[in-house]
């Protein structure tokens, strides 16, 4: 594990560099492929409005998969983060449009834990809501 | 209908080794945007400390969530899928998942819980390497909703 950012160097509040992701229709096709889940609610429109969704949704795990990147953009080894977890309040709706969706993320330290570890909470909205709830890192940082 | 609360503990058996491939962590980090040269490149891992490219962090559910299949999938236990969602996901890491590994999972139901008529499912998934090194752990929680009028 080799990461940039010392531990020394960061206090409680410290504010990691928001990033914004796009999501289309095209990527969660992609993302369906290369995750290996093909749950129509991810594709197929006609599929999730009969579920009752509003729209084709983005798969959770691709949230979760770019909301960590705030943490591993940061500190540069993704070996880093030692512990990471979500909840998945509200879905990320992607309009089959040109635009699609965006993720917005933030991120800060809300706790210096020993042995040069660190609790970094996520914000992770879209459309104005928040999509992930008590969304935490565990983040190893030099010494 | 309420899960069945004997089953919290049940563990079912390993799986066959899943082996991590080098293309298809690339595939996943292109899928996710995600241009980290730790996941791509072996020099750029290897100057980390890494002996090959290193998985994203969430690249494991694919792994861990199949094998979870065992536990959905359990006649017995009669988990209605067609109303689950995912409600929590958390990793603990001791290591990265990398390039070359073999890695089996062990899956546990850790929680079984009722709540205004939903079924609530926690599920364990211990991933260890080929040396039966502990790699990750990750607990999935599925929510199974109330079916209407029930």
């Amino acid at each position: 594990m080799t990461t940039t950012i010392q531990y020394a160097d960061v206090e409680i509040g410290t504010e990691l560099p928001a990033q914004t992701f796009p999501v289309t229709r095209a990527t969660l096709v992609q993302y369906a492929g290369a995750s290996g889940d093909f749950n129509p609610i991810h594709w197929n429109e006609k599929f999730a409005v009969e579920v009752g969704l509003p729209d084709v949704i983005a798969h959770g795990m691709f949230t979760m998969a770019e909301a960590i990147r705030v943490v591993t953009d940061w500190v540069g080894d993704p070996a880093a983060v030692v512990e990471y977890g979500v909840r998945f309040t509200k879905p990320v709706i992607v309009p089959n449009d040109d635009k699609g969706a965006e993720i917005e993320v933030s991120g800060k330290v809300a706790a210096k834990l020993d042995d040069g570890r660190v609790r970094v909470d996520l914000t992770a909205m879209s459309a104005g809501q928040k999509v992930l709830g008590m969304s935490r890192a565990v983040v190893q940082l030099a010494q | 209908m309420a899960l069945d609360q004997s089953f919290v503990g049940r563990s079912y058996p390993p799986t066959d080794p899943y082996e991590v491939g080098r293309e298809k962590i690339r595939e996943f980090a292109e899928a996710v945007r995600d241009a980290n040269p730790a996941y791509v490149d072996p020099e750029a891992a290897k100057a980390l400390g890494h002996s090959d490219v290193i998985a994203p962090p969430t690249f494991v559910f694919a792994i861990t969530f199949k094998a979870a299949g065992q536990v959905i999938e359990d006649p017995q236990l009669g988990l209605d899928y067609s109303r689950v969602v995912h409600g929590d996901q958390k990793f603990a890491y001791t290591r990265p998942v990398r390039a070359g590994d073999r890695l089996t999972v062990t899956s546990t139901i850790e929680a079984i819980k009722s709540l205004a008529g939903n079924d609530i499912l926690d599920i364990r998934g211990e991933v260890h390497d080929e040396a039966g090194e502990h790699v990750v752990t990750a607990w999935t929680k599925l929510v199974s909703r109330a079916a209407e009028g029930a």
